[in-house]
């Protein structure tokens, strides 16, 4: 889409301060505006030729002037004309509308993404990288972020407006939408479903930073552990590693780089592995199996949270080897002689000290064999 | 300002001695009553009834809405109060409106008959709207109910702790008001029309309400199932929209937006029929396209079946389904503009004279263009990302309902004022009404577009301070428009003793309601009606002056 | 199409009436009357299909995604019970019709026997439908109340392929449109038995086999509506995927 750019000066640099618009502080606010401008300007004309034949005939033909009417049955031609007219401007709304709303919400494939938890009635958004805010977001200008979000109970709707973007959360699944900041500053978040008693607190702000300041402020926010590196703590004390264990003979299919793979269910048909497929997996498991296994995966309905799933997902998302799932699965038993012994895949607080000791640079990454990882002798590497 | 008013000379003019309004007196008479015109009656009183208490309602919203603090109520009651407010305007108001008292009036008249096909299904109508009535006001004083009007699952089915299922019930009887009603006027018009009333010599009134029947009949029944659906997941917990037991909190809204989307033609149709028959008389001429308005009238209604997920764009529909439904909310504008378009030109070279009720109908064009452009932005995709859930909605549907469909409504009661009553209300008065409530109106709304596109949500007790100053405009309309609303309930109750006796004609319009005595006797006809003229045939109304005998009733 | 409403507009003076006492004031025919209240009834049974629909729609979705669920469940509705029923209301529709054809020919016993036949086949139906219901009491599978997953994880028929617990769960979304639409279609049969025992007495009274069918006649397009509902209700829901027996 191409503005051009004397109409760009005037959206971005005299509506940023007026009081009649929101700032224009992302990359799709403009061409919004613009949008907004064209219609408004068909609004205009239309309500004025509506106006003007309205005004026009009731002063020329009132009844002091025009005391006998002249019957007209009608008018083909003119019945076609505004037809055709009013038909081929709304086409070119509907044209342009379609072409926005594809961008809003089909993201770029390098955009960042961030998790969005809505519930009554606080928001809470959890960076990759452990940082987790309550009815704020900071976010890095200049590059495109993509919000993957859930509601915990009833619909909500993430409103940025300066950003000119929104988008329904719900209940059961992930909804996404993607912008690019463009001017730093703070503006609104509102939640704009109405969601009960405190829908009208359901608001917050939104930070957009030069990225050096965002990543100062990524640092100092972490709790200390990625959501990646939550969801391998998860992964093993839910006793997902004990079937997912990545062996040939596991009972569950290998886990590994399977994110953004094609898989083949057992009904013939090939999904696409994104986050609305992990979770659904993982909560309705028997509608999802893969092909070549059974259908033995019990449900986690109920036992883990939204953000529990999401740090799933996300370790998921990041699962490259199996290499450290078959470790916590053998070092369940204290001793390092225990040769690919336990397949039960039990929780152990053990288990926990010894991966929080080979932690890598907090990306949730498994390390790479042959750094400070003690080797278990035995253990399949992968 | 000249005038078409053409009233008997009041010295001895005087209301006929037999008519609808004393053939049988006591209460018995009228709420056992089979006559159409009767029901009418009943149903006007009860809908003002209504219609003050949902504007009871909007007039606390705006006042909280004066300053940016949650200051006047508490959260819970003003979203109980923004609910009712819509509930009680959409169930007992407006989808009512124009069809229960108007139409159950004029319209077996105008295809001359002497009655609906059914009129103690009429009757039941009245009752189920009245049963519904009480039903909704018991659920306000039991503690109100805070679902918004649209009943959104998940939390109106495990949420909310309110009288959720009482008003569910509520407006699933006036559901069943309203079918009765559509259903009655759809045979009616097949199969009561005089000898001589071919389809197309009836009033555009008749095809508007034909319309607005269809939607009714084949749109309401889903909104009944709906509401049975949720009140049965609130009472025994399965999960049909509960996405934790497998159910689908999207199937609710595509369920409810199937009714509610042709609920809105409902209530625009009906203020459209209004518009053709008094655009017609004030302008002395036949509406210009009778075919194309009268077919737009229909397009609206079978278009109108097809967008419903324009409601739900941001909702996670497919991109592809979105794009189906923008392209068909696209197309069912059309209509709607081809009809604003005929009526403005039916305007060129008539006699034009701008009593009440024209006033309200040339509001009426101008608020209600402006409405439904906002839905075109609306139905633009992109753009509804940005405007939906805002005040731009709001002001969106106030203007089409209110801007439109009240205003037609205030155009419709001043028209047929003194066919039912026999009296006319004061001019000036009404008048002066008119522009109040076109001022006020525009005062009310306008800013709400504004701040909408700025992204203030909807349903929202408290708001930025920097919202305020559009939202004390918003309230200051209010007030203006309150009082545009009050005027006429205090001068046409006046005119009821007072007003001066309208004869049979006081327009001098054409349609056979027109012909008859005002009020009508309660069969309307002496002798059947043969009709043997086109509809909006002035000529040979000025033929029948010429030859006929005035008599006195 | 149809025509105008037929009318000469003439016979208006008080010497000729001679129509018949049940023809209404606003009509002009009997014709006209007639005509008039069955298109209000078939118009009134479009509603009714709408009103259906949207509990189609839910069943149309949930056994889209759950089919397991679904045919595990329709396996464990009685077949016998509800082909029975089936052929219970299609009689009951034929002896409805032939009330129709009673009161037409004037025929007063015809119409009496016609309609206690059909009120005695609408209870043995819904006789019926209250022991399928209690059985499904009995065998925990009323949802929300005391559903019970065994019988779908541990099926005890070995044609009948055990479902994962989170599957089984979703046995229950069945169970609640198994009851919502026999539910609904049994309250379309008591209302419709209850105005049956009103036609009875009136028919009694002759009401019907003067002349004026028109009422008999509309009420047995309710009833053949009622019917063709549970002709509909009947595969979706019992015939899923069903094994052959033995």
């Amino acid at each position: 889409m191409h503005i051009s750019p004397v109409l760009w000066q005037f959206l971005v640099r005299w509506l940023t301060n007026s009081a009649l618009f929101p700032p224009e502080a992302s990359a799709i606010s403009p061409y919004m505006d613009a949008f907004y401008f064209f219609l408004i300007l068909i609004s205009v004309i239309g309500l004025a030729a509506v106006g003007i034949l309205v005004f026009g005939f009731s002063m020329m033909y009132r009844k002091d002037r025009n005391p006998v009417a002249t019957h007209i049955e009608g008018s083909t031609l003119l019945e076609a004309t505004w037809t055709i007219i009013p038909l081929a401007l709304f086409m070119v709304c509907f044209v342009w509308g379609a072409l926005l709303y594809f961008r809003i919400y089909d993201p770029p494939t390098n955009a960042m993404n961030i998790y969005i938890v809505g519930k009554q009635w606080m928001w809470k958004a959890e960076h990759p990288g452990g940082q987790h805010e309550i009815d704020s977001l900071h976010i890095p200008i200049n590059r495109p972020v993509q919000l993957t979000m859930i509601s915990q109970d009833v619909f909500h709707s993430f409103s940025i407006p300066a950003f000119r973007i929104k988008r329904e959360v719900i209940p059961g699944r992930y909804s996404t939408v993607w912008f690019e900041a463009t001017a730093t500053g703070t503006y609104h978040l509102f939640c704009t479903q109405y969601c009960g008693t405190d829908h009208s607190a359901m608001i917050g702000e939104i930070v957009a930073m030069t990225p050096d300041a965002y990543q100062a402020w990524a640092a100092g926010s972490t709790s200390g552990a990625s959501l990646a590196q939550n969801g391998e703590r998860l992964f093993a004390s839910l006793g997902c590693n004990s079937c997912h264990s990545g062996e040939a003979t596991a009972r569950g299919p290998n886990l590994a780089q399977v994110y953004g793979s094609r898989l083949q269910l057992t009904d013939g048909s090939y999904v696409t592995v994104n986050d609305a497929f992990l979770r659904e997996t993982i909560l309705n498991p028997s509608t999802r199996v893969t092909a070549g296994y059974a259908p033995i995966m019990p449900t986690y309905q109920g036992q883990v949270s939204e953000e529990g799933l999401i740090d799933l997902v996300e370790y998921i998302k990041n699962l490259n080897s199996n290499y450290r799932v078959q470790q916590t699965l053998t070092a369940s038993q204290l001793s390092p002689g225990q040769v690919g012994a336990s397949s039960s895949g039990s929780s152990s607080p053990a288990m926990n000290n010894r991966t929080r000791e080979t932690l890598g640079a907090g990306n949730g990454r498994p390390a790479k064999s042959g750094t400070a990882a003690p080797s278990v002798p035995g253990t399949v590497n992968q | 300002m000249s005038t078409i008013l053409n009233l008997p000379n009041q010295q001895d003019a005087q209301l006929p001695k037999l008519s609808y309004l004393n053939d049988g007196y006591g209460l018995k008479s009228w709420l056992l009553t089979g006559d159409h015109k009767r029901i009418a009656m009943l149903y006007l009183v009860s809908i003002t009834f209504f219609f003050f208490i949902g504007a009871s309602f909007a007039g606390v919203i705006r006042l909280e809405l004066l300053t940016p603090q949650p200051d006047l109520v508490a959260s819970d009651t003003y979203n109980k109060l923004f609910t009712m407010h819509g509930i009680v305007m959409i169930f007992l108001f407006l989808v009512p409106s124009v069809p229960a008292t108007i139409g159950n009036f004029v319209l077996p008249i105008m295809v001359g008959a002497k009655d609906l096909a059914f009129p103690k299904i009429n009757l039941l109508s009245w009752y189920l709207y009245v049963f519904a009535g009480i039903f909704i006001l018991y659920a306000l004083v039991s503690g109100g109910v805070d679902t918004g009007w649209t009943f959104t699952t998940p939390l109106s089915t495990h949420y909310l702790n309110t009288h959720v299922i009482t008003a569910a019930v509520g407006v699933f009887i006036a559901g069943f008001s309203s079918i009765f009603t559509g259903l009655n006027f759809i045979v009616t018009v097949h199969r009561m029309r005089c000898p001589g009333m071919t389809w197309f010599r009836l009033p555009l009134f008749i095809w508007a309400h034909y319309a607005t029947s269809i939607l009714m009949v084949l749109g309401t029944p889903v909104l009944a199932i709906t509401l049975v659906l949720v009140a049965l997941e609130r009472t025994v917990g399965i999960g049909v929209f509960d996405p934790t037991k497998g159910g689908d909190p999207l199937l609710f809204q595509h369920l409810f937006w199937f009714y509610s989307h042709p609920a809105v033609y409902i209530m625009i149709l009906p203020g459209m029929a209004v518009i053709s028959e008094v655009i017609s008389t004030f302008s002395r001429k036949r509406v210009f396209g009778y075919t194309a308005v009268a077919f737009s009238s229909v397009a609206i209604a079978v278009f109108g079946f097809f967008v419903w997920a324009h409601h739900m764009f941001i909702m996670g529909v497919s991109n592809y389904s979105a794009l189906v439904f923008s392209l068909l909310t696209m197309l069912v504008a059309v209509p709607s503009a081809i009809k604003i378009f005929n009526w403005s030109a039916t305007l060129y070279k008539g006699s034009i004279t701008f009593e009440t009720p024209m006033l309200y109908a040339f509001g009426f064009m101008g608020l209600f263009t402006i409405g439904g452009l906002t839905g075109v932005f609306l139905g633009s995709m992109g753009m509804d990302i940005h405007l939906t859930e805002t005040y731009f909605i709001v002001a969106h549907f106030h203007f089409v309902m209110v801007g439109g469909m009240l205003m037609a409504y205030l155009s419709g009661i001043h028209f047929w004022w003194p066919k039912m009553t026999g009296r006319m209300y004061p001019e000036s008065m009404s008048k002066m009404s008119a522009v109040i409530t076109f001022v006020g109106f525009i005062l009310t709304f306008f800013p709400q577009f504004i701040v909408g596109y700025l992204g203030m949500p909807r349903r929202y007790h408290a708001y930025p301070p920097e919202f305020q100053v559009l939202n004390v405009l918003s309230t200051a309309g209010a007030t203006v428009l309150g009082i545009g609303y009050l005027l006429p309930l205090l001068y046409m109750t006046w005119s009821l003793r007072y007003g001066k006796i309208a004869g049979s004609n006081p327009w001098q319009a054409t349609g056979l309601e027109w012909q008859i005595q005002s009020p009508p006797l309660t069969e309307n006809f002496i002798e059947t009606p043969i009709m043997d003229h086109e509809a909006y045939d002035y000529e040979w109304l000025a033929n029948k002056h010429e030859h006929e005998v005035t008599t006195v009733g | 199409m149809d025509s105008q409403a037929i009318a000469t507009g003439h016979e208006e003076s008080p010497e000729a009436h001679e129509h018949p006492p049940y023809l209404r004031h606003h009509f002009v025919t009997v014709e006209q009357q007639a005509e008039t209240a069955s298109f209000g009834m078939w118009l009134f049974l479009l509603t009714e299909i709408m009103f259906f629909g949207g509990l189609f729609m839910a069943y149309l979705l949930y056994r889209n995604w759950y089919y397991d669920a679904f045919v595990a469940s329709s396996n464990t509705l009685g077949i016998g019970l509800g082909t029975t029923n089936t052929a219970v209301l299609i009689l009951s529709s034929f002896t409805m019709a032939m009330g129709v054809y009673s009161a037409e020919t004037r025929n007063r016993k015809g119409l009496l026997t016609s309609l206690s036949l059909t009120i005695m086949l609408g209870l043995v139906f819904l006789g019926i439908k209250t022991i399928e219901y209690h059985d499904k009491y009995t065998e925990h599978h009323i949802p929300g109340a005391n559903f019970s997953v065994e019988d779908f994880v541990h099926p005890t028929d070995k044609r009948d392929v055990p479902l994962a617990p989170d599957m089984a769960q979703h046995a229950q979304l069945f169970f609640f449109l198994y009851f919502a639409m026999t539910g609904m279609h049994a309250l379309h049969m008591i209302i419709g038995i209850s105005i049956l025992f009103i036609l009875l007495v009136q028919a009694w009274h002759g009401a019907y086999t003067n002349g004026h069918t028109s009422t008999i006649d509309n009420f047995g397009l309710y009833w053949h509506f009622v019917d063709i509902v549970w002709i509909f209700l009947f595969p979706l829901l019992y015939l899923i995927s069903r094994h052959p027996l033995k």
